[in-house]
């Protein structure tokens, strides 16, 4: 499908991916230059959705369609731009400054932008039920999701990061308590200190989450009523259900395919430019300036910054301190981590009704925090005394 | 006084209380929130703001 509010044919600017980081970028460069051609390429049928939202959709009752705020057609108009549901993009050729569709349709490019997104990561599970574990990346998948949990009471969720937990809440609101499998011996290892940990488990499990810690999923197989999955510890759990949330990686195929740089992901700098001059990378498929970040307030960032330098004034991106927000309302819990390799030491003050952690530098200055239950009252008084990741 | 939501994160505003914390006082409504406002929680910009009926 096509929808084209005017006939644009000059090359203008693409961007590759109509998710948070492709459509909150197209608005952002709308505000600076509403003239120049835009197009938005899309593999799914581009409506605009928020990700963060598919981990508390049950909470807010919300359905796949209606998470949809807006279709395609009406943010092709409101964006002034030519949105293309349904396409897959075979190739970038960066000589030819040209995107190649699959079924042979080429689309010139001023300046091409990569906002692909992640996958989510999967691990080789064995058994005759692993292709029939979930995970739920992006609308389609939460369509999937929801129509399977009709009748669902147990769920086995793999992973107790971010994701896993906000899932494992979410479950709770239609009653059905799920187990939460990890490698690692507690929630949100690579996020929060022990001791916060330890908080956010309580919480948790207080609210009907079971955990089950420092062992892997060996096995799915499929029972007469849903699934056994066996642990590395030999134990075996029956679920209804089996939902994947182990984590992302960048979608790099695309870039490294034209011969563009990748580690992680795209690698970009703080212009936002891989490299090659033309194409551009944002979102949970960019590494910049060393930092994969796949959270909403580094790609709002992100999307200023392009956006700016797209239409004429070359902006870098600045990082604040960007507090994540984890929705577990069982647990309210915001994480401002410190950065990579920052020198200093965890000062965690647990108390009944909350748990407020500060990671010290060695100067005595705050260089990052966790605070969980009644002490994220103290986010914004904390957050203004962060230095930000890239100033 | 009316109620707005954000589309990215839910995060609700109403008028009636403001966000104090962030700059708008009890009473500031949507519209003469300045236009470099952004959400606390995951940096929205105010137009990203859209009304919902509660």
């Amino acid at each position: 499908m096509t929808t084209t509010p005017s006939a644009i044919k000059n090359a203008g600017v693409v961007i590759i991916g109509s998710g948070l980081a492709g459509y909150t970028l197209a608005r952002e460069f709308r505000k600076l230059d509403k003239e120049m051609p835009l197009t938005i390429l899309s593999r799914d049928h581009a409506g605009f959705y928020s990700k963060p939202m598919l981990s508390n959709a049950l909470a807010s009752n919300k359905t796949a369609a209606t998470l949809v705020m807006k279709p395609a057609e009406k943010m092709a108009a409101e964006l002034n731009a030519v949105v293309r549901s349904e396409v897959q993009v075979e190739r970038i050729d960066i000589e030819a400054k040209s995107i190649l569709l699959k079924g042979g349709e080429v689309i010139p490019y001023r300046d091409v932008v990569l906002a692909l997104g992640a996958d989510t990561l999967q691990i080789g599970l064995a058994g005759d039920g692993a292709n029939a574990v979930l995970s739920v990346n992006d609308l389609d998948d939460y369509a999937r999701f929801a129509q399977q949990l009709d009748g669902v009471k147990t769920v086995v969720i793999l992973g107790a990061g971010l994701i896993g937990c906000e899932f494992a809440n979410d479950l709770l609101h239609r009653g059905i308590h799920s187990t939460v499998i990890d490698l690692a011996d507690r929630p949100l290892s690579r996020l929060l200190p022990a001791e916060a940990s330890a908080f956010m488990r309580q919480k948790l499990e207080a609210a009907g989450v079971q955990f089950r810690f420092n062992v892997a999923v060996h096995r799915v197989n499929k029972t007469a009523t849903g699934f056994d999955v066996e642990l590395s510890d030999s134990s075996h759990i029956q679920a209804d259900m089996v939902l994947s949330a182990i984590g992302l990686r960048p979608r790099t195929e695309l870039a490294a395919a034209a011969g563009i740089a990748v580690n992680r992901g795209v690698i970009v700098n703080r212009h936002l430019v891989t490299s090659n001059a033309h194409v551009h990378a944002l979102g949970d498929c960019a590494e910049v300036a060393g930092h994969v970040l796949p959270y909403v307030m580094p790609l709002m960032q992100q999307a200023r910054a392009l956006a700016a330098t797209l239409a004429g004034t070359p902006t870098h991106v600045v990082y604040p301190a960007m507090p994540v927000m984890v929705k577990t309302p069982a647990c309210p819990t915001v994480v401002c981590s410190p950065a990579p390799h920052a020198v200093g030491a965890w000062q965690v003050t647990t108390t009944a009704d909350g748990c407020d952690a500060r990671f010290m530098g060695v100067d005595h200055s705050l260089l990052g925090f966790a605070l969980l239950g009644a002490a994220t009252a103290q986010k914004q008084a904390l957050a203004a005394q962060v230095a930000g990741w890239l100033i | 006084m009316k109620t707005h939501q954000c589309t990215v994160f839910s995060v609700i505003y109403d008028e009636a209380g403001g966000m104090p914390s962030n700059g708008l006082a009890p009473g500031t409504r949507c519209v003469d929130v300045p236009a470099d406002w952004m959400c606390p929680d995951c940096g929205v910009s105010r137009a990203d703001f859209e009304m919902i009926e509660i």
